[in-house]
């Protein structure tokens, strides 16, 4: 090792382990606190198991949502030209530099009580949604934008020379080579949307079995003082993070092979 | 001795690079290190720098033990295939950097760079940005930077390799016309063996982490130690047992003393030379003539011939 | 596609993202700086006037500008560790470097009271020598560092590997320190991927809310940020002072994408 290498090490695993690794460790430490059964029984209540139920089935809506949409942004930005399509590309950046809680208010003006179109999603589960989806939108529209650029035409014109139909092409050549980017920001946007509290704070209501989310329940738990449970619920949030990105970096290394 | 090597030996996990190696260069002398890529040479070269430390042996820069100094500190100049160019700054101030590191004063620095400049015929380029200048500009900036310092030793791995024929031709005969100009102790790696035989005094052959041969161009051709170095110097064939050069074997219409007979293959004239394959005993042999010599002959393919070694007027 | 789609396919695809990017992002922020300044400019900066939204502003700025220094450093040093440096363990390191990023910000405050809370042993006993982590502002530094940790790695290490180490290799044969390589030769060669890292850093910073609302208290005029202050006044009603301080934002984070767009580096 060079000179510098151990020291720079020790003092980022100093820094890391200090602001990251002991705190997140400590929240699964406690939420062993009453041992198993207590986990057990921290995790099932009527309130937590159905705010996690909510939360997974929200997030996988909003994450197919994105797979489709983002996609279909993606190509639009990509293969389509039109006036201002530099500006609508750096529009897609919005979401990760607002504030979740500006977010939510934004949302809230367009689709709350005070509508100027009538729609008042406040209080309801697709106003949840609706949220998520700002704050995910940029996900999958930024992991597939590079691949399609890099997308070889060549592959499409010999298609087409052999009679493929458009249709044919997108469904047999140009999808297959985008699914692993599609994957990968579904992925990332629904591991996102699981663990996103600001955006839905306001337009939820954070009605409990109705539209109180995953990270909104913690929340409360920690300002009832239960940090037991809170630390329970969030393991199995992290649990579950932690799945989907494994997953992801499985499915990834596989489509490498197949290259 | 410029530079003294010995015994050094360098692992790369698994892969043994420099194998026991020990080499002497002399203080002034051109030296090349030739050998084919993975050979050792470049690695061997990064070792004298200081940008590869050796696992054993011993590296002495103008008699002072260098093995364990930083390349801060050996006094050494590199240059890189891929020019290394600061590319943030004009060619100005990256031939003027190793000076400013030192502290020198601002008019000193000037006058060394302006002469450097010209010495290399940059001066219209001082205030460009190294992307703004073709391959063989951003060598000679290079060269320019690392002698600016007055290296006692000026190391240069594979320089010309990124730059197309015409330039690296034009910049070969450069470096030796610096080099008569400026005297400094001068070690190259290249793999290009032409390029070796045209500029250097010297040749080190390396292969495998070992060194084969070293000696002056003529050594190395006339006389090579085995049969790697003599197929790596220049042309050569097989005849019976023996590794000959194409060249110094000779085709005869009528069969005399010392010859044998050959069927011709095939006749394949390259401008000035002539490839004459032939085959002998059931083997495949090559000559080589000049065009006049070959007129003089009744080569046809499938007809008969006689080969003999020609004895060369050393 | 080799032949051009049909006008109908073409401009349908385009309506539909267009529209579904109009309904989503502009026209709901469009609504929000259209009701800031519904009665003019004057009750807008009363409104971000008041000493509530002064303190938050400083708050704000206090925590951002710690959080933005502290991971500048360390994302260059690990940026040079990992791409510069061998050593073991190095995939575990840039996994875990992207941890934050998969953390819900809830959690993250939870995971710092559990540890520098006073009712901890960690906390307790910075505690006892007067050193206040929770519901403080070094609490809400560390909570804002934890959710941009990532940032300004991600940003600088493909810099750094474009750049490549012979520039620096040749720093020190011309006699250079490797200080002086770091400032004159690998600092300047990284330098729009460090800004790009450090404004997205910033923009998270000042965006932050759900782990700074768990690890701060809420404390009104002591440990309330702007993103907090904008939830507390929208809840009491006074919708007017929310929408400034929204706006403030929202403002700030259009100047961070601009920042954002100049400064990325560009994939060659």
């Amino acid at each position: 090792m060079r000179p510098g290498t151990g020291l720079g090490l020790g003092l980022a695993t100093l820094y890391m382990s200090a602001i990251v690794l002991v705190p997140l460790g400590a929240v699964v430490w406690r939420s062993r606190g009453d041992g198993w059964s207590g986990f057990w029984h921290d995790v099932t209540t009527p309130e937590a198991s159905s705010t996690l139920r909510l939360t997974v089935g929200v997030s996988l809506a909003v994450a197919v949502i994105n797979a489709g949409f983002g996609t279909l942004i993606a190509w639009v930005l990509v293969r389509d030209r039109f006036a201002g399509k530099r500006f609508v590309d750096a529009l897609i950046d919005l979401p990760f530099a607002l504030p979740t809680i500006v977010a939510g208010l934004v949302l809230l003006a367009l689709y709350g009580p005070e509508s100027p179109l009538g729609v008042d999603l406040a209080y309801t589960r697709p106003g949840v949604v609706v949220a998520l989806l700002f704050v995910t939108l940029p996900f999958v529209v930024r992991t597939v934008q590079p691949v399609l650029i890099e997308l070889d035409r060549e592959m499409e014109e010999a298609a087409a020379s052999l009679g493929a139909t458009r249709a044919t092409i997108f469904r047999r050549i140009i999808l297959p080579n985008l699914m692993p980017a599609i994957a990968a920001g579904t992925a990332l946007s629904f591991a996102r949307a699981i663990s996103e509290y600001g955006a839905t704070v306001l337009i939820s209501g954070n009605l409990p079995f109705k539209t109180q989310v995953a990270s909104v329940h913690i929340f409360s738990q920690i300002e009832n003082d239960n940090t037991t449970g809170a630390a329970a619920v969030s393991t199995v949030l992290l649990l579950v993070s932690l799945v989907v990105l494994l997953s992801l970096d499985l499915v990834q290394r596989w489509a490498v092979r197949r290259d | 001795m410029a530079i003294e090597v010995r015994n050094i030996t360098k692992r790369f996990g698994d892969f043994l690079a420099l194998d026991d190696v020990s080499v002497d260069i002399a203080a002034g002398s051109l030296t090349a290190l030739l050998g084919p890529s993975g050979g050792g040479k470049s690695t061997l070269l990064r070792v004298i720098a200081g940008l590869e430390s050796p696992d054993s042996g011993v590296v002495e820069i103008s008699g002072t033990d260098a093995t364990r100094l930083p390349p801060q500190r050996r006094n050494v100049g590199f240059v890189f295939q891929h020019y290394a160019a600061f590319k943030h700054m004009s060619v100005y101030k990256n031939v003027a950097f190793g000076l400013e590191i030192r502290k020198k004063p601002k008019a000193e620095i000037r006058r060394r760079v302006d002469e450097l400049l010209e010495l290399v015929h940059l001066e219209p380029f001082a205030k460009r940005l190294p992307s703004q200048l073709s391959g063989g500009q951003r060598q000679r900036m290079a060269l320019a930077r690392a002698l600016a310092v007055e290296p006692e030793v000026l190391l240069l791995d594979e320089p010309f390799g990124a730059l197309d024929a015409q330039v690296r031709k034009e910049l070969r005969a450069w470096l030796r016309r610096l080099h008569d100009e400026v005297h400094v102790t001068t070690v190259f790696v290249t793999h290009d063996q032409e390029e070796a035989m045209d500029v250097a005094d010297r040749i080190v052959v390396m292969a495998n982490g070992r060194i084969e041969q070293e000696g002056t161009p003529d050594e190395l051709y006339e006389k090579p130690a085995n049969d790697f170095v003599m197929s790596f110097l220049g042309p050569v064939t097989r005849l019976g047992d023996r590794l000959v050069r194409p060249h110094d074997l000779e085709l005869l219409d009528k069969a005399e003393d010392d010859s044998t007979e050959a069927k011709v293959v095939r006749v394949v004239r390259l401008g000035f030379e002539v490839r004459v394959e032939i085959q002998v005993d059931g083997s495949d042999v090559w000559v080589q003539m000049t065009r006049y010599v070959a007129d003089r002959l009744d080569l046809e393919p499938g007809g008969r011939i006689f080969v003999r070694e020609a004895v060369t007027s050393a | 596609m080799t032949d051009a789609p049909s006008p109908v396919v073409r401009y349908g695809m385009r309506i539909l993202a267009l529209g579904y990017l109009a309904f989503l992002l502009v026209i709901p922020v469009g609504l929000v700086f259209w009701r800031t300044f519904e009665n003019g400019i004057g009750p807008v900066i009363e409104a971000l006037s008041s000493p509530l939204a002064k303190h938050a502003f400083t708050v704000t700025l206090q925590v951002a500008s710690i959080a933005v220094v502290a991971n500048t450093i360390f994302g260059v040093a690990v940026s040079l560790l990992l791409v510069r440096h061998e050593f073991r363990g190095k995939r575990i390191l840039n996994t875990l470097i992207d941890l934050p990023l998969a953390v819900s910000p809830v959690i993250v405050g939870l995971a710092l009271i559990l540890v520098y809370g006073r009712l901890e042993p960690v906390g307790g006993w910075l505690s006892e020598r007067g050193i206040d982590i929770i519901f403080a502002v070094p609490g809400m530094a560390m909570a804002t560092i934890f959710v941009s940790l990532p940032l300004v790695v991600r940003a600088v290490v493909p810099v750094l590997e474009e750049v490549g180490i012979e520039q620096e290799q040749a720093a020190w044969t011309l006699g250079a320190s490797p200080i002086q390589t770091f400032r004159r030769i690998t600092l300047p060669a990284i330098r729009w991927g460090l800004a790009y890292g450090i404004v997205l850093t910033l923009a998270r910073s000042l965006g932050e809310f759900g782990a700074i609302a768990v690890v701060s208290g809420r404390i009104r005029g002591k440990t309330q940020t702007l993103t907090l202050f904008v939830e507390e006044r929208f809840q009491n009603f006074d919708e007017h002072a929310a929408y400034a301080a929204a706006f403030a934002l929202a403002g700030v984070a259009v100047v961070a994408l601009v920042a954002m767009n100049i400064s990325r580096p560009e994939e060659s």
